[in-house]
């Protein structure tokens, strides 16, 4: 990674930033502090995003990741009487295994993306604009565009069957 | 800037996200780690729509789909957490054994 490149600077502070985040989504004792630790992370991930000329992307991650999904969870964890503070009974005893396992699968991602790329640089970042998202997905993505509209339609109804009461009970 | 860098970036995040799911106890922080794994197959699909550049968009377009399949995903999530909590009483998911016996 050549340091002389303002990009990389800016990817260096947004990925130092991201990884600390997300450690302290998986790692603190305080489930509030959890869920709002996915904003840093996934904000960051906008901001790289926007780094690669993705604006679109980078926009509709703030407003549904962010606008949208946070608040649900937040409202999860109020609904789920979740110990809101310090709490030491969120994780399970034995970390050992579940962290061998991430370092493993970290290895093996990272080591095989190195080992095939090298240095290979991303040439050129052209931003792309709406327009032409817009024109791939009602052009060549319109089946599958219909399908995810689909899946959209059959989770909202899912999830109005699932969490409403029962009225006979 | 190389198109290592964002591999590795993405790598580091979903194994973070993997420890997640497996050492938490609580549904809706495996939920949140979940989450941490989507993000960083985003950030590998944007970062490969860049690298080869005439399919930009189309890597877009699949980042837009991963985003709506997670929201939905999270919903469906979410509503049976809080069907399990209204059931047992405990959203913990190693206290969820009604399928065993």
């Amino acid at each position: 990674m050549d340091l002389g490149v303002a990009q990389n600077w800016f990817f260096l502070i947004i990925s130092l930033l991201m990884v600390a985040a997300s450690l302290v989504v998986v790692t603190s004792r305080n489930v509030m502090h959890a869920a709002l630790m996915l904003i840093g992370a996934l904000g960051g991930s906008a901001a790289l995003f926007i780094l690669l000329g993705a604006e679109f992307v980078a926009g509709v991650l703030v407003l549904v990741y962010i606008g949208a999904i946070i608040v649900l969870f937040l409202f999860g964890v109020m609904i789920t009487r979740v110990p809101i503070g310090q709490s030491h009974s969120l994780d399970h005893a034995n970390r050992w295994p579940a962290a061998t396992v991430a370092i493993a699968t970290f290895a093996v991602l990272a080591g095989s993306a190195v080992a095939f790329f090298g240095d290979e640089e991303i040439s050129g970042v052209n931003a792309v604009r709406t327009s032409d998202i817009g024109e791939t997905i009602f052009d060549r993505f319109v089946v599958p565009f219909e399908v995810v509209s689909f899946v959209l339609l059959a989770a909202l109804i899912g999830g109005i069957v699932l969490a409403r009461k029962d009225p006979e009970s | 800037m190389t198109i290592a860098q964002f591999l590795v970036l993405s790598a580091a995040l979903f194994s973070i996200g993997i420890y997640g799911v497996l050492i938490r106890r609580n549904a809706v922080l495996v939920l949140l780690a979940v989450e941490l794994m989507l993000a960083a197959v985003n950030i590998n699909f944007v970062a490969f729509g860049s690298y080869f550049a005439d399919s930009a968009a189309g890597a877009q377009v699949f980042a837009l789909f991963i985003i709506t399949v997670a929201a939905a995903e999270v919903g469906i999530g979410l509503a049976i957490v809080l069907l399990i909590f209204r059931n047992r009483a405990s959203a913990n998911i190693d206290e969820l054994d009604v399928l065993k016996w």
